[in-house]
């Protein structure tokens, strides 16, 4: 059962100095822990081990109690988010129009899992439940754009997009 | 006390206000089953299987978290409740491993038995099975989560019991299991190993590592001499595994079962090294006392706890009694005095401890127990259960065996060392014999204000002019209140016992797994500790100095207490860890 490997943290001192004060902020209120984990996750956008034990000192409670919170709320992301999320919508419209087929391109493509981050940063994928889109379906959000009845083959074309205008390589 | 009146199966009950439906049922001399319900650990009625139907009640009721309420009437086994449960111990079997044949807990587990009782179909839900890597990698706790129900009792047990909360819940819905920060390994987690996860499980989920099977290795090779040692509460607790009364002393019938296990076995007793240890303890805090040294003196006998300071207070590790664990002195004691006297090799002994704990195995794994660079001082620390597993599997009918003595020249200890094995014990056997080190006409044996079952107990002795306070305390959440006060002055005690279970080594994590019935009704511990304090009363040596064994051990080899053969071989040194890691 070997450890999972978790991308470089790269936190800055400005960072830092920002979640300490939350923590001083909050840490006498009962239930402390989630809003500071909220406030954690918008300041460095994603909660690495590094984040959850600075919350975990601050609040003097164990850091296994600070994961089972983080893993509880899917709004908690423990992985890096990529400048372009792509979003793929699993709702009940979607998926009977084959927005499952959607993700394992996209997944396929980009060489990594819904809820993960592409190794250069630059794309990070997530499911969701209905965009509101549902004439569309099967609809996916890459960042603010919305792409609707999509194929495979068509998901295909829109990433290749992305990944010209990043510098040609994935 | 303010009392309510109920009924349940029509039987009337007069409970005290506070009490659940479980209690009042328990009145009644009803034992309304249970999963996740571990009195005095986990009361979160998660797991439903409690359920029992009420008069003018919608729906059914939880009884491990319901009050007994004034006029009301319970039916513990109504078709509505009978079918609910039968149906939520369905739903649990759909992803349960159910490899029971070859589960450690065959035949002693809570799931088994109730689908037994309730006589349902194991296969009426058919689930996605998950599928969970077993961590296996800790030298002392196996986690298979694929057993798991996730009733919780391991991590109330973790965080409300120890404070340690090193494991916890983890994902929600389908994906929700139990295991430590980030999945990491248990090895990998600053985890003690006490193991009162283990003791806490109703299922498989949670073994000690298992390790029989070197021993067997060990005892069919004729050129080893396999030399056993069992440690002071194992005589009050190996009974329960052959189904004999709780806190039957089973002794002779212990040592006479381990010498059965093979020709070039020994089974000698530990209780001599608890000797030995309080011999080196006590003289350590007259030391302190003198010649003003680091005080309070903490015990360093329980490895669960030494592991607590190492992790979470490493900058009060100079508290720590440098002495070593009465394991770990044996095992010096062998691979070093024995091999000399006896003229034998080393690399052809092989070193088995019958302990009552999974940080043992731990502790056998330190660095700090190589007495010498090549050899391991303990080659194997087994609980109480697997010594149990070898001695079925060997065939031999324990309850019918005759009584027996140990093997010489380890066969006598005292009294003293004996109580080791219950909160306090090793406080009051250290206090008979510093008593006696500052004034050798002490006559007082029996300190009874150390005794009991109290969080914390605290005496104060005055002894040839000197003023000793003392605190005694169990289970790691009481000791980490204490350290604090320590750390802030509140505490000035000369010499604190602290061991990681709650009520000491007759409750450690590798102890006989206790049924539900017994632990949510019977005071077992007291029961466990009771055939130490008799074994005590009548033993023929009661202060651990008046053992022939340790008067044999120190004129043949250590000289004196504290001297530098003693100090090579009886002490030792810890290792500050990392709050977040292994």
């Amino acid at each position: 059962m070997a450890d999972k490997s978790l991308p470089e943290f790269k936190g800055t001192p400005e960072q830092e100095k920002k979640l300490l004060e939350v923590i001083e902020q909050n840490k006498d209120l009962p239930g402390a822990l989630l809003p500071v984990l909220h406030e954690a996750q918008e300041i460095y956008g994603y909660l690495p081990i590094e984040v959850q034990q600075k919350v975990a000192d601050g609040l003097n409670v164990s850091l296994s109690e600070v994961y089972g919170v983080a893993t509880f709320y899917s709004r908690f992301s423990l992985t890096p988010k990529g400048k372009h999320k792509i979003s793929v919508c699993l709702g009940t419209a979607c998926y009977v129009k084959g927005a499952d087929k959607v993700l394992a391109e996209v997944e396929k493509k980009l060489g990594i899992k819904s809820g993960e981050c592409t190794s250069d940063g630059l794309f990070s994928i997530d499911s969701c439940r209905c965009v509101g889109a549902c004439g569309l379906a099967p609809v996916m959000m890459i960042d603010e754009e919305v792409y609707g009845k999509l194929t495979p083959a068509e998901v295909d074309k829109i990433l290749d997009k992305y990944i010209a205008e990043e510098g040609g390589s994935n | 006390m303010e009392t309510v009146h109920l009924k349940i199966n029509n039987i009337p009950v007069e409970v005290p206000q506070g009490y659940t439906i479980l209690q009042a049922a328990k009145q009644a001399n009803i034992e309304i089953p249970t999963l996740c319900y571990l009195k005095d650990i986990n009361c979160i009625g998660a797991c439903r299987v409690c359920m029992v139907e009420a008069k003018n009640r919608r729906g059914l009721l939880a009884a491990c978290v319901y009050p007994a309420e004034e006029g009301l009437e319970v039916f513990t086994n109504t078709p509505a409740v009978i079918k609910s449960r039968k149906t939520t111990i369905e739903l649990l079997l759909s992803n349960h491993k159910k490899k029971c044949l070859s589960c450690l807990r065959n035949n002693n587990c809570e799931l088994q038995k109730l689908a037994l009782e309730y006589g349902v179909d194991e296969d009426r839900f058919q689930s996605e099975e998950p599928i969970y890597e077993i961590d296996d990698l800790s030298p002392y706790i196996v986690r298979d989560n694929n057993k798991c129900i996730n009733c919780m009792r391991c991590v109330a047990a973790c965080k409300n019991v120890q404070s340690i909360s090193v494991i916890g819940a983890i994902r929600r819905g389908f994906d929700a299991h139990v295991g430590s920060a980030f999945d990491k390994s248990l090895d990998n987690a600053p985890c003690v190993g006490c193991g009162q996860c283990v003791v806490s499980c109703p299922v498989g989920a949670l073994t000690e590592k298992p390790q029989e099977d070197k021993v067997w290795d060990a005892i069919a090779d004729p050129t080893k001499k396999v030399l056993f040692f069992t440690a002071p509460s194992i005589k009050a607790t190996l009974g329960e595994a052959f189904d004999m009364p709780i806190g039957t002393n089973v002794e002779g019938k212990m040592a006479a079962a381990i010498k059965r296990l093979g020709e070039n076995v020994s089974a000698f007793n530990m209780d001599f090294t608890a000797d030995l240890t309080i011999i080196e303890e006590a003289n350590e805090l007259v030391e302190r006392i003198k010649n003003g040294g680091t005080l309070p003196m903490f015990t360093s006998c329980c490895p669960g706890w030494v592991k607590f300071v190492e992790h979470y207070y490493p900058e009060m590790l100079p508290h720590l009694s440098t002495c070593k664990s009465p394991q770990a002195m044996f095992g010096a004691v062998l691979k070093g005095y024995y091999c000399q006297k006896n003229n034998i090799d080393p690399k052809d002994v092989f070193v088995v401890s019958v302990i009552p704990c999974t940080a043992k195995k731990f502790e056998a794994t330190r660095p700090q127990l190589r007495s010498d660079e090549n050899y391991d001082d303990v080659d194997v620390a087994l609980t109480t259960r697997e010594l149990a597993r070898m001695i079925k599997r060997a065939g031999i009918d324990f309850t019918n065996l005759p009584e027996e003595d140990f093997d010489a020249p380890f066969n006598k200890a005292t009294g003293g060392g004996a109580i080791f094995g219950a909160t306090g014990g090793v406080l009051e056997a250290a206090l008979r014999t510093a008593a006696r080190i500052l004034d050798g006409d002490f006559k007082k044996v029996d300190f009874e204000e150390v005794r009991g079952p109290e969080e914390v107990r605290v005496a104060t002795y005055e002894v040839a002019g000197v003023t000793v306070k003392v605190a005694v305390t169990s289970g790691l959440g009481n000791a980490r209140k204490l350290v604090e006060k320590v750390k802030s002055g509140e505490a000035d005690y000369q010499m604190i016992e602290v061991m990681a279970c709650p009520g000491g080594c007759i409750n450690g994590g590798g102890q006989p797994t206790r049924s539900d019935s017994v632990s949510n009704y019977v005071d077992y511990k007291a029961l466990r500790s009771k055939a130490l304090y008799d074994y005590d009363k009548n033993a023929e040596f009661r202060v651990c100095d008046d053992s022939p064994v340790i008067k044999m051990i120190y004129d043949e080899f250590f000289e004196a207490p504290g001297k530098e053969k003693a100090h090579h071989y009886l002490h030792t040194s810890y290792t500050a860890r990392d709050k977040y890691y292994k």
